[in-house]
């Protein structure tokens, strides 16, 4: 299973999809590494620098609505995993970016709208988020407080996650 | 139990539910591009699973940059190529033969009514027209789906639009799913399938069907849908004619998977068409659409036609009624891909290339070009294409580039007057 947590990368903003998440010009690679540097470089959103120190240390995606949709590449999961990102949360996803994440072993996490607000809360300071995947629940700490929610995958999901991805659940299964 | 077309598909291919609400389906189309399946590949071998689960089932083209422009994209082809050749996938078009995906596979006459179909392209719920479940997907499902033949899905929703009244001069089916989507915004159908109905429907053909099935995805839809009928059994009779004794038993096996009276939606959306304006995209979600009526007289730098969504030969024939004997603005570039050989040869034949050329386009092979900005016909910060293409994103077709999304008719006089126009108010000399 990999590793989730860490520092938090806020994108308050709905929408946001996979073409901003790594262009088209970049799918002519055929090696996830090669993506790396690409990573939200297109990303439309004020104020946003996608070499900031604090994109480049983030570890978990904190963001809004429709998150990933556009475009099926899964070089968009990849960008965050060759970045350490592993998990993304938001107040819902695109269905083929979702897949993708949990296909690759990755957290792509839904919270109620409300939830979202509570942790956009932080944003500013210096936030992480720690993952209780065994009870389904994770925790946001930064100088501004701490808070713990619970949240809900699909038994499926989980067993991607479990699994390492949908290749090694299917393989075994098949 | 009433049963609306996907639950029917997935029941009948149904191999798995490892979990309650996870689907895994066998699969009957399995495509490929050169964009997202050399990395499947690799990986296959790097798995020590180089393995195919059926040849025959597996569909490939070279189509997002093609011819290779570079030695990154060469090498893409090459896997492909490769790839193709040790596995003995016949099926497999390469330059010279290749044209869009979503173009070149239903003209190939490989969908049929109840199949499931992948893709790793989000574009692939295009085939739905075909009254099949087809979905876009990622490339790992797409590495399974090409060693296994399955893939898994949730449960599937289905909401349901109906199309009334006669669309007006002008309109299209790509002007009728602008307003579906602005009606839907682009995550109203997020994990549905989207079942387009009506008397508008019906009256399509399946060109147009496949234009509005193929931006289900820009509502977040799973696949668009239309229900099998007589124009689907015309446009297949071709491939299908050793399969049924006549079409009225090919029709009468299409009607099965009809969505059932009393099936439940999710939600039931009713649009009436006439009267509607011409629309078009503003911004830089597909969901922002306005009537033409508002947008009339926006500058633009370069107009696109082609695309899976409006590259058809359909599309060519309403875009060079408005061009014909008539020139560009010199303020423009103009760009037009025929999406596959068989639209390019059609329309050479019909004397449309002649058109084109004549109005100043540059026509280009089939590919998928400029819609992502990937190959050619990218655009300059700052500068603004009209295009036929699916998605207006932020820096879709080059960085700081605006794309407006139209029909093939707004596109053809938004080049000739160099800002965006209303199609209605031009004459068409037709084509005969």
């Amino acid at each position: 299973m990999k590793e989730f947590g860490g520092k938090v990368l806020f994108l308050d903003r709905s929408d946001i999809n996979t073409d901003e998440i790594i262009p088209a010009k970049y799918l002519t690679e055929i090696s996830k590494e090669a993506l790396k540097s690409h990573m939200l470089e297109d990303l439309k959103l004020d104020g946003f620098n996608p070499h900031a120190p604090s994109v480049r240390e983030a570890k978990v995606v904190v963001t809004r609505a429709n998150f990933g949709c556009g475009s099926s590449r899964e070089h968009a999961p990849w960008v965050f995993e060759v970045n350490d990102i592993n998990v993304v949360i938001a107040s819902s996803f695109a269905r083929i970016f979702r897949q993708n994440m949990f296909n690759c072993g990755m957290l792509a996490i839904e919270l109620t709208e409300d939830m979202i607000d509570e942790l956009f809360e932080h944003k500013g300071s210096d936030a992480t988020v720690h993952i209780d995947f065994v009870n389904n629940r994770l925790t946001i700490e930064s100088p501004k407080g701490k808070k713990t929610v619970d949240y809900m995958i699909s038994q499926f999901d989980r067993a991607l996650v479990e699994a390492g991805g949908w290749v090694e659940f299917a393989d075994s299964k098949y | 139990m009433a049963m609306t077309l996907a639950e029917k598909v997935f029941g009948s291919h149904l191999r798995d539910e490892p979990f309650p609400g996870t689907k895994v389906l066998g699969i009957d189309v399995v495509m490929c591009h050169e964009i997202t399946t050399p990395i499947a590949i690799n990986d296959l071998v790097a798995r020590g699973k180089d393995r195919v689960f059926t040849p025959e089932k597996i569909k490939v083209v070279i189509d997002h940059v093609t011819p290779a422009k570079d030695t990154k994209t060469a090498q893409q082809g090459k896997i492909m190529r490769d790839w193709a050749r040790r596995h003995n996938i016949k099926d497999f078009f390469d330059i010279g033969r290749n044209g869009v995906c979503h173009a070149i596979f239903p003209e190939k006459g490989f969908i049929r009514p109840g199949y499931t179909v992948i893709m790793g392209d989000s574009h692939t719920c295009t085939h739905g027209a075909f009254g099949a479940f087809a979905a876009g997907v990622g490339t790992t499902d797409l590495e399974v789906g090409i060693l296994k033949g399955v893939c898994a899905f949730r449960e599937p929703k289905t909401i349901r639009i109906n199309i009334q009244g006669e669309l007006p001069e002008c309109v299209y089916a790509k002007d009728v799913i602008l307003r579906v989507i602005k009606e839907m915004t682009v995550n109203g159908a997020t994990d549905c399938v989207i079942e387009f109905h009506g008397d508008t429907v019906k009256k399509m053909s399946m060109e147009s069907r496949m234009t509005l099935c193929k931006m289900a995805i820009e509502a977040g839809g799973t696949s668009g849908v239309c229900m099998p009928d007589e124009v689907t059994a015309d446009y297949l009779w071709p491939f299908i004619s050793s399969e049924y004794r006549d079409k009225k038993e090919a029709l009468k096996e299409f009607r099965k998977w009809w969505s059932d009276e009393g099936s439940e939606y999710v939600k039931v959306i009713d649009i009436d068409v006439s009267g509607m304006e011409p629309q078009v995209t503003y911004g830089f979600k597909p969901d922002q659409v306005k009537n033409i009526s508002e947008m009339e007289g926006t500058p633009v730098d370069q107009v696109y036609i082609g695309s899976c969504t409006n590259g058809r030969i359909e599309d060519m024939r309403v875009a060079a009624a408005y061009l014909k004997g008539r020139k560009i603005a010199p303020s423009v570039r103009g760009i037009v891909s025929p999406a596959t050989p068989k639209v390019f040869r059609d329309a050479d034949e019909e004397g449309i290339i002649r058109i084109f050329m004549d109005a100043g386009f540059c026509v280009t092979n089939p590919t998928c070009g400029a819609c992502l900005g990937m190959s050619n016909g990218v655009l300059a910060p700052g500068e603004v294409c009209a295009s036929t293409t699916n998605r207006n994103f932020n820096g879709r077709m080059g960085r700081g580039g605006m794309v407006h999304l139209m029909s093939p008719a707004m596109a053809a006089v938004t080049a000739i007057e160099g800002k965006i126009s209303d199609p209605r108010k031009f004459s068409t000399e037709g084509i005969s």
